[in-house]
């Protein structure tokens, strides 16, 4: 199967930072423009809904915390899949790593028998070996029996759906799909208590724990020897393996590490908003984070971007919910997706013939 | 006698469009182009059988539109990756998306309901006389679209293995640079593909709303992915991919059947996707995909 797209750009290099722009900007206001005719169907104005939208998501500190909160989740699946990519590895499996980190967590926080100051940290860190755990399963089987790692990750997506759901039915509180409540030490505190203007609102700290997360993969990807091994694996593999990269251990390791990323995504709404795990909590994120890394051009600084664009759809859906149905950010969001690759595809075509 | 029939026709039941979608799945690959938009096809497939039922009344007009609606979203994925050549993979998940939010954007815009639509007619019963009178299996038998069913795996078959469509259609998914060296047309090839994904996996969309009489949001609750793996463990082969629905229709069906006995049925519902994973690492022969699969075809790369 083919390499991931956007991890290998074929284009004259003279080209690249106006393609890396521009594709993904023509595939967000095509969507716009395509929810726009969806809106009018309904009866609505799209420049005043789109008005609402982008008013109410940015324009009051609460709404900015909900666009916050719903952008943390897909940050870290958005980096998790951009480093897989890179490596020329499709992590589909975000949603499955990050829904059993989440659940890891909120078991260590909520049951390890730790002293306080202790079962915060141990519980991000179960999130992140967790989804480290479940992301070095496809990458090993990669490695060694060559099995595309597409299927694998959306099984283990499933699997890991049963699993929990198997395991809870002897840990959920009775007569509900959730643990019970973590003690208040565990908890990762609200970011309004650093900036009250985002007051009442679920955002909190594992938001900066994702912009400094991005920043490490960057410095990883741009400025190690594995980072530099990872991105030839992913451009090239006969290269890499030729220049003495060992494949199969840098598949498993960029999987683990990609594992761990959408793991520690869970960690914002289990410790830092519901205090509890709460089945299908992530809802989509994980599969969200394949759109993120796309519009992110799979650079940490692009996806920090582009999470926090589609966190503000998310809130924003919510809200102009009375005049259209709150599916249209759904919708919205595959629109994205597909035109984001159909451009990337196209103007990619249409710079190489122009170079020849 | 009487329990395996229940649980031979319950196996059969749930397998329908399991097979239906596996089907389609491997006319799409086959042909060389991944198809993981299974899910949302057959979402789309489900909404349109309701929505035909319900605005003509007539449940044959539904499933026309079912398929109409499934040939539709495979359209707009051959033209992504056959036309554009854009990414397989991302362009099957962005129409899973796509389905699930359009579907229920839908069902609150014309139902104004976000969870089901009204009670429409299912398609009528087969008059088979006798058959019918077969405890279990014989009302099964007289549901229209499982004699189809059943008659498309030989059909498919022969269309792969045994017509000189499923000959070139095979060879674009193999070595589309030979096809091409042929005269044949690599794009037509696997749009025509992709195309007859499109209207078995609508068909599968049609049967389950059709079972329900209505459409609920969701409601095809990841059948398109038990249907990839389905496809995989059959190693792309129609006959090959309904057998494998078979086998998971039966573990579905042992699930329900040991519902309350203390058996961790999740251990059944994970089994297929167990299965998939075992099939693609070799250890239950080797389910090995075409070998273009995945690969948009430019002419001009040589």
């Amino acid at each position: 199967m083919s390499a991931a797209p956007g991890a290998a750009p074929a284009a004259p290099a003279r080209l690249r930072l106006p393609l890396g722009v521009l594709a993904p900007l023509l595939a967000v206001l095509l969507a716009l423009a395509a929810g726009g005719v969806l809106i009018a169907a309904v009866g609505q104005s799209p420049f005043e809904v789109y008005a609402l939208l982008v008013s109410q998501a940015l324009g009051t500190g609460y709404g900015v915390g909900q666009t916050l909160f719903k952008a943390t989740p897909l940050l870290f699946a958005g980096l998790s899949v951009a480093l897989a990519f890179r490596a020329g590895l499709f992590n589909v499996g975000a949603e499955g790593q990050m829904y059993l980190g989440g659940f890891a967590a909120a078991l260590v926080a909520a049951y390890a028998p730790l002293p306080a100051p202790l079962l915060l940290p141990a519980a991000v860190l179960a999130a992140a070996l967790a989804g480290a755990a479940w992301g070095a399963v496809p990458g090993a089987l990669k490695a060694r029996f060559g099995a595309h790692e597409v299927i694998n990750t959306i099984m283990l997506n499933f699997i890991a759906f049963a699993l929990v759901s198997w395991w809870g039915r002897a840990l959920f509180v009775p007569a509900t799909v959730r643990t019970r409540e973590a003690p208040e030490a565990a908890w990762i505190p609200r970011l309004d208590v650093l900036l009250p203007w985002l007051k009442g609102s679920p955002a909190n700290l594992a938001l900066l724990l994702g912009v400094a997360l991005a920043a490490l993969v960057g410095v990883l990807l741009f400025r190690t020897r594995a980072g530099y091994e990872l991105r030839v694996l992913g451009l090239s593999p006969g290269a890499a393996e030729y220049a003495g990269v060992r494949t199969g251990r840098a598949q498993v390791l960029a999987f683990a590490l990609a594992g761990a990323l959408a793991g520690l995504g869970g960690t914002s709404f289990v410790l830092g908003y519901k205090h509890w795990f709460e089945q299908d909590f992530t809802a989509g994120a994980g599969f969200m984070g394949i759109a993120v890394a796309l519009i992110g051009r799979n650079h940490p600084g692009g996806v920090l971007v582009a999470a926090l664009f589609f966190g503000m759809l998310a809130y924003g859906g919510l809200v102009v919910n009375q005049r259209v149905p709150a599916d249209l950010v759904n919708v919205l969001r595959a629109l994205v997706i597909l035109f984001a690759i159909s451009a990337h595809a196209l103007v990619e075509r249409w710079a190489r013939s122009r170079e020849a | 006698m009487e329990g395996a029939l229940l649980f031979a026709a319950a196996t059969l039941r749930i397998s329908v469009p399991y097979a239906l979608a596996a089907m389609g799945g491997a006319m799409s690959e086959r042909g060389g182009v991944v198809c993981l938009a299974l899910e949302g096809i057959m979402l789309h497939g489900a909404l349109a059988y309701v929505l035909g039922a319900w605005a003509t009344g007539d449940p044959w007009l539904g499933l026309l539109a079912a398929v109409l609606a499934g040939v539709a979203t495979a359209a707009l994925h051959a033209l992504v990756t056959v036309a554009f050549r854009a990414d397989q993979i991302t362009s099957g998940i962005g129409l899973n998306l796509l389905a699930a939010g359009l579907t229920r954007f839908v069902l609150v815009t014309v139902f104004h309901s976000s969870s089901n639509s009204p009670r429409v007619a299912g398609l009528p019963d087969l008059p088979l006389g006798p058959i019918a009178q077969v405890p279990a299996l014989g009302p099964l038998l007289a549901t229209p679209l499982v004699p189809l069913t059943l008659a498309l795996v030989p059909a498919t078959v022969w269309l792969v293995f045994r017509t000189p469509f499923g000959l070139r259609l095979r060879a674009t998914g193999e070595r589309p640079d030979a096809s091409a060296a042929l005269g044949l047309s690599v794009a037509r090839l696997r749009t025509t593909g992709v195309l007859l994904c499109g209207a078995l996996t609508g068909l599968a969309g049609a049967w389950l709303a059709s079972e329900q009489h209505s459409f609920t949001d969701g409601m095809t609750a990841g059948r398109g992915y038990i249907a990839l793996a389905a496809m995989i463990v059959g190693k792309w082969h129609p006959a090959g991919a309904a057998a494998a629905c078979l086998l998971f229709g039966a573990t579905e069906a042992a699930q329900i059947a040991l519902q309350g006995s203390g058996f961790p049925s999740a251990l059944l519902q994970a089994l297929p996707y167990a299965v998939t994973m075992l099939a693609l690492a070799g250890f239950i022969g080797r389910a090995t995909p075409p070998r273009a699969l995945g690969t948009p075809y430019d002419p001009e790369a040589v």
